[in-house]
């Protein structure tokens, strides 16, 4: 067993358990925490596969400004346990061995008819130099459209987070 | 030396955490970070086969799933925010305004 193959599965341990540990914890702070870890554990992942730049991009933006938001979120709704209703008692029941089977057929499919051939540690550098070359001439229309995204998504968020009174108030104006 | 397939089945178990988290979760803030987590699913998937046919394209995509995702998380947490203003509950099922 090759030392890439043993970091493999012990990030992708972290990444399941992580997972796993979401679905259990009825609490959402402690789902949070453990969606960080996973986030974290692929940040590991994408450094094996010689992805150094979208690593560093995971955790920084990933696993730092988008958790922090919802951990921000969750502080600011002061959310508690969740309910459960018969319905959804119902949806665990059919739900968790539904995708017990999902994954399993989904893994077996993969496993069988897929290519074996091994993907090599750092087989594809990708260094910022190499990644923006791409980015800023082959992709330079997405990337100015997802600029605008951003904008729109910042005033629909101001505009869905303000307090109603607020808004009534700069109509007055 | 891992195979791709191993990469394309962590892929697929994430996601498929991901799916069960969306359907059997009652809390609307944990069913929103079980789509983050098919985020991470896809993105882990876009980067091994990145690695795998030498394409750097793959790489630069994730960008663009982060990017959206980022937008999603900003505008998705003010709806919740006003959902809670306006119904006080983070419980998807009393949330049920349009149930007949």
């Amino acid at each position: 067993m090759s030392l890439h193959l043993i970091l493999f599965l012990a990030f992708g341990a972290v990444c399941v358990a992580g997972a796993v540990n979401l679905l259990a914890q009825t609490h959402p702070i402690n789902s949070a925490l453990s969606l960080i870890a996973v986030m974290a554990a692929l940040a590991g992942e994408y450094l094996l596969l010689g992805a150094e730049f979208v690593a560093a991009v995971q955790v920084i933006v990933y696993a730092g400004a988008i958790m922090v938001l919802f951990v921000f979120t969750i502080m600011l709704l002061n959310a508690g346990e969740e309910e459960h209703t018969r319905g959804s008692r119902v949806a665990i029941m059919l739900g968790v061995p539904g995708m017990l089977l999902g994954s399993i057929l989904v893994a077996w499919v993969v496993l069988r008819h897929s290519g074996t051939e091994p993907v090599a540690a750092g087989a594809l550098p990708g260094d910022p130099q190499a990644i923006a070359q791409l980015l800023f001439h082959e992709f330079l229309l997405p990337f100015e459209i997802t600029s605008v995204l951003i904008l729109i998504a910042i005033m629909g968020a101001v505009v869905l987070a303000s307090k109603p009174e607020a808004v009534q108030k700069r109509k007055e104006h | 030396m891992v195979p791709l397939s191993y990469y394309l089945v962590l892929s697929g178990i994430l996601f498929a955490c991901g799916v069960t988290g969306f359907l059997i979760k009652r809390n609307i803030i944990t069913i929103f970070m079980s789509i983050e987590l098919m985020l991470n699913g896809v993105n882990l998937s876009f980067v091994a086969f990145a690695a795998h046919w030498h394409a750097l394209a793959g790489q630069v995509f994730v960008f663009f799933v982060m990017v959206v995702a980022a937008a999603e998380a900003a505008v998705g947490l003010a709806i919740i925010i006003a959902v809670y203003r306006t119904r006080e509950t983070l419980n998807v099922d009393q949330v049920n305004l349009l149930k007949l």
